[in-house]
């Protein structure tokens, strides 16, 4: 009986002290008609040895692959000391804290996660985190529809340059709360928002947010001081949609046009989590101190115990579901605490140098990739504008094959854009991040030569 | 003392360094950061130091008994840990092609078929990130399905007012209006409002069962015909299925959706909020509507290959929840821990899960506790009131919790269900040994007692934690939330 400690005698004493004869009776009160379908064929269970050895052939399967695929998951370096600590029993076996006295650890470490993302965007404060980057998005979408109260409008602008993913996601999580999703062009010539389309009305009933990526799905940067300043001027809250290691780099949310961003919000996953086929991740949202009563998810604060001692809290549960049931802001109940613990240790080993000399290698490598792969007869940039670390390349043959023959050469090639962008034609996004070297990189590029010839 | 306090301006943690700093040539400068991040700058050493004593002021399963009511905090096996942490399972990028990911694939597509068999149900879609995004999507479906009958008058989701706080959050983000359905005070549905409200404008019932007050809905066959009779349907929150694993199926009982928190009954990790996963089962009726990607299966050449099923083969999905394929590393844990289990196993998980709380229920009664259904048999659950304690001793549940703490216990939980005063929900788990239960027993009992002696110890308790009780009204009124800002 795997992890069950009861021997037969305690068992039996067990049964004498409720006063029945055999469990089944403790199953009494379930309808005899219920019982009927237990399974016919019972399966006997594996044991530890012999299910290690069906899962390592089957992640030995899977091994030993190259990955030059970004587009919202990336494979950077982790420490090796983020995961031996996070997978501690402390952290890993514990709950949520509602008991704070007995979860210092994870409360003070989630307090440390809210400070240091909220630097890194350079904003005023973070909740304990969302489910991931799509999901943070949606969250982002009802909070500001909630929290913009000048604007009657429960319409959103969101460019056809935020993942496509995240578009589709956060159409099911908002379509039933009456929210209608506006999708902004993107200029061919350079991959960004076309400013054409930024055109009110005076009919126009309005907007209550602009969405902006930084970077864009096809890694360039969005003119961001500008559409901040525009959306501002227009009555609109701005959420940022960022990736978090460019924003070591690159200007953070907070410090977007003249006044910053209201939101920013993002995929946790680049800091210390692994891709693992697309989770568990976690999503980030931060806001502004004005909007803190309508952010969702949890949040931990700073306050002084009996003794008048520092500890920490779940603070503001008025917003939550398990207060406030359907008035609350969101349904969020357990959401990814593991993993901003992964994140927390990552920022820390790795501080500020870290994360910008990871910023400025995936952007090196991704370049040296970009411009190697570009002497391949057949293979063009897509846009003309700056990029930061992916970038959008045509091909003269259809992507799909081309990466099942590269997969065949354990090559993640990159990823396919011709569904989600037509208009593009054979268009695939590619992604060097500092992992990459350069023999990995002349690897790829010799692979594309020989199918591309 | 906080992370940032260890901090030296120009300490670099050089065995981390990746590269070195490269001018950013091609950004405009109007786009690059003025202001540094703050982050700590510290020693290898210091990081590992702070985080592994900040750990050990946690209660956690692997150091703690955790009766957390409604939580299920069994052991969280460390093979499904060691074995979904090999690097073919890490390094895999979730838009690479499937054939690069068999392994995986093979893994998560057997899970769908052991839920399916497990709930009695059609299909599974594996993607909801956690509880309450299954309970989402799962009331999702059922709008969809509405809508595609043309039913749109059904404004209505039924949540029991013993329900979990996300089941009305939930039915409002799918759009709906919450109606709460009384509980009797022998913890049933009360049939006769049941009976009342539902009608053409009901779209359907969220339950869990057994329900939150830690017993089995009796008539929850009566209630499946009453709803499908009126042309609803009946949503199962799976939070409890833990108790009738292998025992009964949320698919005969009528239930055309549900949701399972693996996190609870597949004992993967509840890493001190999350991750999860909350995979959604539904019948034939449902299937359709279930949320993309799914794992298919083809046969070629006498292979069976896996691949993602997206909007081209599920039209009639709900659509995508998650930017990939939802929370795949604990889908992986959960799968690892059910075929160690086999069916056999499963079965005595909801017979010695519920055994245990019988025990504990019978032997806090007889030590002269007062249940909240004492003519009824607990499931994996139950519930406790201290109302007497409280009236006669001037002690809450809120002091019998937090004393709990100081005898290295952690607290059940605490006020939930929110109809019965004073309340601890008390959910053992099937993986604790007769003598931890009883240890409990002597604690509960050694607290009652200290309350008529020296009731202050128990009022101000804890006393021998990191911290002693904080003060949330100043940290809600005074927000503290960021280091940076003070």
């Amino acid at each position: 009986m795997p992890f069950i400690p009861h021997t037969e005698a305690e068992t039996r004493s067990m049964l004498d002290a409720i006063g029945v004869d055999q469990i089944a009776t403790l199953f009494e009160e379930i309808p005899t008609s219920l019982c009927a379908n237990a399974p016919q064929q019972p399966e006997q269970g594996l044991s530890e040895m012999e299910i290690s050895q069906l899962m390592r052939s089957r992640a030995n399967a899977d091994d030993g692959v190259t990955c030059f695929a970004g587009g919202g998951a990336y494979q950077h370096h982790i420490p090796a000391a983020v995961w031996e600590l996070t997978t501690r029993g402390e952290f890993y076996s514990a709950y949520t804290p509602y008991q704070a006295e007995a979860s210092q650890g994870t409360l003070q470490l989630l307090y440390e996660y809210q400070s240091m993302m909220s630097s890194l965007m350079g904003m005023d404060l973070s909740n304990a985190s969302l489910y991931d980057g799509a999901s943070a998005l949606a969250e982002a979408v009802l909070m500001a529809v909630r929290a913009n109260r000048k604007s009657k409008s429960k319409r959103i602008l969101i460019p056809k340059t935020v993942h496509p993913n995240y578009r589709k996601v956060v159409h099911t999580l908002v379509r039933h709360q009456g929210i209608e999703l506006v999708e902004l062009e993107y200029d061919a010539k350079n991959g960004t928002i076309n400013p054409d389309s930024l055109k009110i009305s005076d009919e126009d009933p309005g907007y209550a947010a602009l969405v902006i990526p930084l970077p864009s799905y096809f890694g360039t940067l969005e003119d961001v001081h500008t559409l901040t300043d525009w959306a501002h001027s227009h009555g609109m809250l701005v959420i940022g949609s960022v990736n978090p290691i460019a924003m070591a780099s690159l200007t953070p949310p907070g410090e977007w046009g003249k006044e910053g961003a209201d939101i920013a919000c993002g995929e946790g996953q680049p800091l210390g989590i692994p891709l693992a086929s697309g989770g568990p991740y976690f999503g980030f949202l931060c806001c502004r101190k004005a909007l803190v009563r309508q952010l969702p998810g949890r949040l931990i604060g700073r306050t002084r115990d009996l003794d008048d001692k520092e500890g920490f809290t779940l603070t503001l549960q008025a917003r939550e579901q398990h207060i406030r049931r359907s008035k609350a802001t969101s349904n969020i109940c357990t959401n990814q605490g593991l993993m901003v613990t992964a994140a927390t240790i990552f920022m820390s080993l790795m501080g500020t140098t870290g994360l910008e000399q990871m910023a400025s290698g995936s952007y090196s490598n991704s370049h040296k990739l970009v411009e190697r792969l570009s002497t391949i007869d057949g293979v063009a940039l897509a846009f003309s504008s700056p990029y930061f670390h992916e970038a959008v390349i045509t091909l003269s043959t259809p992507v799909a094959e081309l990466l099942q023959i590269l997969a065949t050469q354990k090559i993640v090639g990159g990823i396919d854009l011709s569904n989600d962008y037509p208009e593009l034609g054979n268009a695939l996004l590619v992604c060097a991040t500092e992992l990459r070297s350069d023999d990995e990189i002349e690897q790829f590029a010799t692979a594309l030569e020989q199918i591309l010839c | 003392m906080l992370i940032f306090e260890h901090s030296q301006s120009g300490r670099i943690n050089s065995a981390q360094r990746t590269a070195a700093l490269q001018p950013l040539q091609e950004i405009p400068k109007a786009m690059l950061r003025k202001q540094r991040a703050q982050l700590p700058e510290i020693s290898e050493l210091q990081g590992v130091r702070h985080y592994t004593q900040l750990s050990q002021k946690n209660f956690s399963i692997d150091t703690h008994f955790y009766p957390l009511g409604s939580c299920t905090m069994k052991y969280n096996p460390r093979g499904a840990n060691t074995l979904s942490m090999q690097s073919g399972f890490l390094n895999r990028h979730p838009a690479a092609d499937a054939e690069l990911g068999q392994g995986v694939m093979t893994s998560l597509y057997d899970l769908q078929e052991i839920l399916c068999e497990v709930t009695g149900m059609e299909a599974t879609s594996l993607t909801p990130a956690a509880g309450a995004q299954g309970e989402f999507a799962g009331v999702a479906m059922i709008r969809a399905y509405h809508d595609a009958q043309g039913d749109t008058a059904r404004s209505e989701i039924l949540v029991p007012d013993a329900a979990h706080g996300t089941n009305p959050a939930s039915a409002v983000m799918c759009g709906y209006k919450v109606k709460e359905i009384p509980t009797n005070s022998d913890g049933d549905v009360d049939l006769e409002t049941l009976r009342q409200v539902v009608g053409p404008q009901t779209a359907g019932i969220m339950l869990t069962n057994p329900s939150t007050l830690g017993v089995f809905e009796r008539e929850i066959e009566e209630i499946a015909a009453l709803l499908h009779q009126a042309g609803g349907l009946l949503y199962y929150d799976g939070a409890n299925l833990n108790a009738i694993l292998g025992k009964t199926r949320p698919g005969d009982m009528g239930f055309d959706v549900i949701h399972i928190n693996v996190h609870k009954t597949f004992s993967t990790p509840h890493g001190g909020g999350g991750p999860g996963a909350g995979p959604v089962v539904a019948n034939k009726r449902l299937a359709p509507y279930l949320p993309i990607p799914m794992v298919g299966v083809k046969e070629h050449e006498g292979t069976s290959h896996y691949h993602w099923l997206t909007e081209a083969e599920r039209p009639e999905s709900i659509g995508r929840l998650s930017a990939w394929s939802g929370n795949v590393g604990v889908l992986l844990r959960a799968y690892i821990y059910a075929k160690m289990l086999g069916t056999t196993g499963m079965e005595r998980v909801a017979d010695y899960s519920v055994l245990n709380a019988n025990y504990l229920m019978k032997q806090l009664q007889k030590k002269g506790f007062t249940l909240a259904i004492p003519e009824r048999r607990a499931t994996h659950e139950f519930i406790v009131t201290l109302k007497s304690e409280a009236k006669e001793l001037g002690v809450s549940a809120m002091d019998f919790a937090k004393r709990l703490l100081d005898y290295g216990h952690h607290a059940p939980t605490t006020y939930f269900p929110l109809l019965v005063p004073e309340c601890l929900l008390i959910e053992p788990t099937e993986t604790e040994d007769k003598a931890t239960l009883d240890a409990f027993v002597e604690a509960m009992v050694a607290i009652r007692q200290e309350s008529k002696e020296n009731p202050e110890q128990v009022k101000e308790a804890p006393l021998t934690l990191p911290v002693r009780r904080l003060d949330d009204v100043r940290a809600a009124r005074e927000l503290d939330l960021n280091w940076y800002n003070q």
